[in-house]
């Protein structure tokens, strides 16, 4: 195509957090996941004539704890709506949410603002089974199971301020680990408690008009939210070139075949005719609630990663795996508390690199599992940083702690992996690897300098590791005359 | 004034069956019900707070202690098909 524009993906996103309070939204029914079906209801979440529903007070704080976590504007008195449709999962024909007054406003996370953020009660849950009793095929039958009917829930909108699926992703890895700082929801996708529905669209980069959306629903991995979001928007950008257009829907994406559906569409389904609520009375957040909410508020992720970078130099990977999980970063914090003169930098790095790997290597431990203490690691990065061993042995002194708590300096010394540090024993041990390794020597000499690394490997072995790997490559640089 | 049309799209949303007269009846009723609480349009509301509720009360919430549930038969009582502990009900995607 001769006008062909450059396109730009636009995505907002939908976000429910399942609240983790003992009991459901509006009744005092317990929570459970995993539970035989329809052992939590009452009255009150089945709907029965003439109940009236009374709003957690728990999930109210949760709520304020979301907003203040995301920056929001807290709405000085909200209300409840009734969102009305006809669906097994809601016995009373509604959904109790909020609607143009919800309890939290405006608000940022990160490079992505906050559209609202309101209470709601979660739908009962329903497994579509076969037919039964000769009723003709294609007539299934539901069972539906109110014990998830009825649990508070955090619904969060963005702005359409994310343009690509791996950002998703990674905003999306953001949200999470803060929300579940907070510790208001177990934010367990495949369980459901965090569920992230996408609107997707394209337009000419530079545009400031929306193009026509889709909806892709409630995937249950971030993984799968990427790869979906990034099949969606080639889809739109191939139809669009190829002179089609979108057709607003909503779909389905099957990570195992990679394949989008369209969702047999309600056409009707957004006539909610919402409504105020009138058994429930207005919310209205108290001075005394709003600053237990403030300083309930613990560090979250985007200013610790940010904390990790700026102040104490730890480079951005490892600064945003530890910040995303709290037990990584008290472990770190205790490394170099416990060693104020390691570079915090090395501490991170070993911490979320060898470390984390040897855990998975051994056993797939957890961190809470582990026998390795701050104190020790940070003994061993102490060792290294101080190049009395080298990294390859600190790597096999690190194996012998996660296997049994053993004390890093006691390996070192029971074994003899301290560096050598006498360079004229080292330099012997050189002149006798390029004496017993002449083809790659003369490759070197003749320039090229990848087959060095036969030649370390060669001093490597002979010292058993011990050996300062950048002083040995540079004496074989030196006596190879480079 | 309510049209046919909307009485059919209100009769769809609400899952009812109308039979031809019904709707024809209902396009009626409808219409002279909405032409009724219209006449309250006609009151000067200037400066009045827009009313959801009509009480003066504000925050009225319960502690986050559970209850007992319902026993499940007990729950299930009312169901007119229950199988296996749950609400058997007829698919709703094989509405047409």
């Amino acid at each position: 195509m001769s006008s062909e524009q450059e396109l730009e993906a636009v995505i907002g996103l939908e976000i429910h957090v399942q609240l983790s309070t003992r009991t459901k939204m509006f009744c005092g029914c317990e929570l459970s996941f995993g539970d035989r079906a329809n052992v939590h209801t009452c009255p009150i979440c089945l709907a029965h004539p003439g109940v009236l529903p009374v709003p957690n007070r728990t999930a109210i704080e949760y709520a304020l704890l979301i907003a203040a976590a995301l920056e929001c504007e807290v709405a000085p008195r909200s209300i409840f709506h009734r969102k009305n449709y006809f669906y097994p999962d809601s016995p009373k024909a509604y959904q109790i949410s909020q609607y143009d007054v919800p309890i939290a406003g405006a608000g940022r996370l990160g490079d992505v603002r906050i559209h609202r953020a309101h209470l709601e009660e979660d739908a009962a849950k329903m497994v579509h089974v076969g037919h039964h009793r000769g009723r003709i095929q294609g007539s299934d039958d539901s069972l539906v199971d109110f014990n998830r009917g009825g649990t508070p829930l955090v619904e969060i909108v963005t702005e359409p301020d994310l343009r690509s699926g791996a950002q998703v992703r990674e905003w999306g890895q953001l949200l999470r680990a803060t929300i579940r700082q907070l510790g208001v929801s177990d934010v367990n996708m495949e369980e459901g408690s965090l569920r992230c529905d996408a609107n997707v669209s394209v337009r000419p980069v530079g545009s400031d008009e929306f193009g026509t959306k889709t909806e892709m629903k409630n995937m249950n991995s971030f993984r799968f939210i990427e790869r979906g979001i990034e099949a969606e928007v080639a889809r739109q950008k191939e139809l669009i070139a190829s002179g089609g257009q979108v057709v607003q829907e909503t779909l389905h994406f099957d990570p195992a075949t990679g394949e989008l559906h369209s969702l047999r569409s309600k056409e009707e389904a957004h006539d909610y005719r919402y409504m105020p609520e009138p058994d429930l009375v207005p919310v209205v957040p108290t001075r005394q609630m709003l600053d237990a909410a403030a300083a309930a508020l613990p560090e979250l992720p985007a200013e610790r990663s940010q904390r990790y970078r700026e102040e104490l130099g730890v480079s951005e990977g490892a600064a945003l795996k530890l910040s995303f999980d709290l037990e990584w970063a008290e472990f770190f914090e205790g490394v170099i508390a416990h060693h104020p003169e390691i570079e915090p930098r090395a501490a991170a790095n070993w911490v979320t690199g060898e470390f984390a790997a040897e855990l998975r290597k051994q056993g797939d431990q957890a961190l809470g599992e582990t026998v390795v203490t701050p104190d020790s690691l940070g003994a061993l990065v102490r060792l290294v940083g101080s190049k009395r061993i080298s990294h390859s042995s600190a790597k096999a002194v690190l194996a012998e702690m996660v296997a049994d708590g053993a004390d890093p300096l006691e390996v070192v010394e029971e074994r003899g992996l301290e560096q050598i540090s006498d360079s004229g024993e080292l330099e012997k041990i050189v002149a006798q690897a390029i004496d017993e390794n002449p083809a790659p020597a003369e490759q070197v000499r003749s320039g090229n300098e990848k087959a060095i690394g036969a030649l370390v490997g060669a001093v490597m072995k002979a010292t058993q590791g011990r050996a300062d790997g950048g002083e040995v490559t540079r004496l074989l640089r030196r006596d190879l005359g480079l | 004034m309510i049209e046919r049309e909307q009485v059919l799209h209100v009769a769809r949303l609400s899952r009812l069956k109308l039979s031809e007269e019904e709707v024809a009846a209902l396009e009626h009723e409808l219409s002279s019900i909405l032409d009724h609480v219209d006449r309250l349009t006609e009151i000067d509301v200037e400066g009045v707070e827009p009313t959801s509720h009509v009480v003066p009360l504000e925050n009225v919430l319960r502690d986050d202690l559970p209850r007992p549930s319902l026993d499940r038969d007990r729950a299930l009582e009312g169901a007119p098909d229950p199988h296996d502990g749950a609400f058997r009900v007829p698919s709703p995607q094989a509405e047409a």
